[in-house]
């Protein structure tokens, strides 16, 4: 495939065939300054939750372990091989920016290529969601923490009125998570507008940072207990799995 | 053995694919195939995940109908917990699938798919494209665009979040809708009405008839089809039974739970999209009117219904159906089918939100944990979307299995390249012109290749490539 030489690129999607590999490779050696695209590419995106598993019980799963499928060998040779993870763009190559979201905002995506085409500085906020989030909190739970199976206190009121959601006991991902999805003027985090908790769309506060950790406290400080959620890794790595969820071979 | 042309990548399509075609040594097209390049493995890694998640996952299928996969999700889990959604839950579901609908709908029509028939498959490909548009056709691109972005706006408004929502959930809808909302939303819905009444009216006149004779030639095959349809036979786009329609017109009907007693999937090692087939006419043959092969998307929906029930839409059904009879089988026809759809969806949503039930305060149920298996069903834009999730008591998926709607429609797409590409190269004489057109008989299909393999990715890039009769790639053309 032909790239031209360009001032600016952009790649959307986390790295997992052999193709998308070459591609980002020949991409960062045309362009001056790189940039990944929402949260796929910034840190694997839900895609990565596949790392939690080796890249043949995934083969195995679809190609031979299905219940409408009648089994077949895994195709290769017409298709790119696989790698054996998914890797976020920074992993492969030197990312210059990393845009995050799922999807990022417009309003966050025409400001950085604004400020490039200006030559001035673009920083995404390393404020947490809770930063920007109207509900009312009293640095204390009201109860015990439970699943998202029922309605929460307060749907359909203004929001600025409603408990926090995880002072209700419902676990939201906000004090771990980016600021940036309610748009670049700090509107109210989109999950909540719908009266849900924040699921980590935006990403960890830094690359580099484990949610996993800054979750537990969280948690701990208003007085719940962590160990009563299930599926702890995937919850807290939702959207930021590449390089932070191993297979579990890889685990032991 | 002749030569081999690929088409990579194939554009205006959602995923990657390309396109192989194989040559014979007089220069006739032998096979030609279409490989679908990508993979992600959300049947594997959504095991282990709490089913209360999974309409927050399977979003993540696709960018371009997170709603489908959502609603279809939120549907799986309701089994999976043994309820029914509240009547206003039922309700804020089903406006939004139809507004979402409008979003795709105008989409494809102006953006992916228009560009061919407005400029013409022939025209170059720099201007084969939305900018080609908005230059031919400035103020329609411009109100197309518009409205588009209107329904984004009312998804935001109904449910917090347009793409990857959450609102959905077991038992019903999170948000219940202001009154103000409603009333804002209400004109909104009434200038959308006014495009989807206006696009199909612009086509009928302008469009379709320059193209009739292509409709009549490119990718055409026979083929029997799948679609949901209510109790009575109405278009249905979020609830039914499922009717599988032979191509004598002849069908039968299931229960969505039951849809692995007539539907399977075959595994080809050039691809790493299955194959569907309807199981109860035989084995899987990728063969022009083989009794297994059928489709699905907007043609199908149309074919299969007896009749809709809004009262502009229905009168469209009915012209179509005079002219090009039940069950129509050109592929072309996908585009005019999509726009009887649009207008269905344009004044369903404004039938809903009249709705006084809309208002209900009482939008979801509380739900439990238990061992249990669930089947969802929604007919995406692109085709039946099936979901089935088996979870252990504690409400943790054990099994899951998703059947998408553009892997339905694989079998076909193959087909239709490969008459598309038969009918157009002969003697080893082909040229970018011929290669549009092939690419066309794909696009006409809409196809998500992301959600048939459960990847996530921007557009479809097209490669051709042509190998010779001696195995020899001889060239590679792409977009």
């Amino acid at each position: 495939m032909n790239i031209p030489e360009a001032d600016v690129g952009i790649i959307t999607g986390g790295v997992r065939n052999e193709e998308n590999k070459k591609l980002a490779e020949l991409m960062r050696s045309r362009v001056n300054t790189l940039i990944a695209m929402g949260s796929c590419a910034s840190f694997g995106g839900i895609p990565a939750l596949a790392n939690q598993y080796e890249i043949s019980e995934i083969y195995e799963r679809v190609y031979r372990g299905n219940s409408t499928t009648d089994s077949g060998d895994t195709p290769q040779g017409d298709v790119p091989a696989l790698l054996d993870r998914v890797y976020a763009l920074h992993e492969v190559v030197k990312v210059d920016l990393n845009l995050p979201g799922c999807p990022t905002t417009p309003d966050m995506f025409v400001g950085a290529l604004m400020h490039l085409l200006k030559g001035t500085p673009f920083a995404v906020a390393e404020k947490s969601v809770c930063d920007s989030c109207p509900t009312i909190r009293e640095k204390k739970a009201v109860g015990n923490l439970k699943r998202p199976l029922e309605p929460i206190e307060g749907a359909g009121d203004p929001l600025n009125s409603v408990r926090c959601l995880m002072e209700q006991g419902f676990l939201c991902l906000g004090p771990a998570t980016r600021a940036g999805c309610g748009g670049m003027d700090g509107g109210a985090p989109r999950c909540i507008k719908a009266y849900m908790p924040c699921r980590g769309c935006y990403g960890p506060l830094q690359l580099d940072a484990n949610p996993m950790v800054d979750m537990m406290g969280a948690l701990s400080t208003i007085g719940l207990d962590p160990k009563q959620i299930p599926d702890r890794a995937a919850t807290f790595n939702r959207f930021a799995g590449a390089g932070r969820l191993q297979a579990k071979k890889a685990r032991k | 053995m002749g030569q081999t042309l690929v088409i990579q990548p194939v554009s205006r399509i959602e995923g990657h694919a390309k396109v192989t075609i194989q040559l014979d040594d007089s220069g006739d097209v032998a096979d030609a195939r279409v490989n679908v390049i990508e993979l992600r493995g959300f049947e594997k890694f959504c095991v282990g995940r709490p089913v209360e998640e999974m309409p927050r996952i399977t979003t993540r299928i696709c960018g371009v109908c997170p709603w489908s996969h959502h609603l279809a999700s939120a549907k799986t889990t309701d089994a999976v917990f043994g309820v029914e959604p509240t009547p206003t839950g039922k309700k804020l579901r089903q406006l939004c699938n139809s507004v979402a609908y409008m979003e795709e709908h105008i989409l494809h029509f102006y953006i992916l798919g228009g560009p061919d028939f407005v400029m013409g498959p022939s025209a170059d490909y720099a201007t084969r494209n939305v900018i080609g548009i908005v230059g031919a056709a400035p103020d329609i691109a411009k109100r197309a665009v518009r409205v588009r972005h209107l329904c984004a706006k009312m998804l935001e408004m109904i449910a917090g979040k347009s793409i990857h929502p959450d609102a959905a959930v077991p038992g019903g809808f999170s948000k219940p809708l202001q009154k103000e909302e409603r009333e804002a939303l209400l004109p909104m819905a009434q200038e959308a009405l006014e495009l989807a009444k206006f696009s199909i009216a612009f086509a009928k006149e302008n469009i379709f008839p320059k193209y009739l004779d292509a409709v009549k030639t490119i990718g055409t095959i026979t083929s029997g089809f799948l679609g949901t349809v209510a109790n009575d036979g109405a278009l249905d786009l979020y609830d039914g039974k499922l009717r599988m329609m032979y191509a004598d017109g002849a069908y039968e009907e299931f229960a969505p739970k039951d849809y692995a007693d007539y539907i399977g999937e075959h595994v080809e090692p050039w691809t790493y999209l299955k194959f569907p087939y309807a199981k109860k006419k035989g084995g899987f043959a990728l063969e022009d009117n083989a009794p297994s092969l059928y489709r699905v998307n907007s043609l199908a929906r149309i074919n299969v219904c007896d009749h809709i029930a809004t009262p502009l839409a229905q009168k469209e059904l009915e012209e179509f159906r005079k002219n090009f009879g039940r069950p129509a089988q050109l592929t072309l026809l996908y585009h005019w089918a999509r726009l009887i759809e649009l207008l269905y969806n344009a004044e369903f949503a404004a039938q809903l939100l009249n709705d006084p039930e809309i208002m209900g305060r009482e939008t979801r149920l509380k739900v439990t944990p238990r061992a249990a298996r669930g089947v969802g069903v929604v007919e995406a834009p692109r085709g039946t979307l099936i979901h089935d999730y088996t979870t252990n008591a504690d409400g943790i998926l054990t099994h899951v299995n998703l059947l998408v709607a553009t892997c339905q429609n694989n079998s076909a797409i193959n087909l239709s390249v490969k008459q598309a590409a038969q009918t157009l190269i002969k003697g080893g004489k082909y040229d970018q012109g011929t290669l549009n057109m092939v690419e066309r008989a794909i696009r006409a299909y809409d196809p998500c290749l992301s959600c048939a393999t459960h990847r996530l990715d921007g557009t479809l890039p097209v490669k051709v490539d042509i190998v010779g009769a001696d195995g020899k790639l001889i060239e590679t053309l792409t977009n």
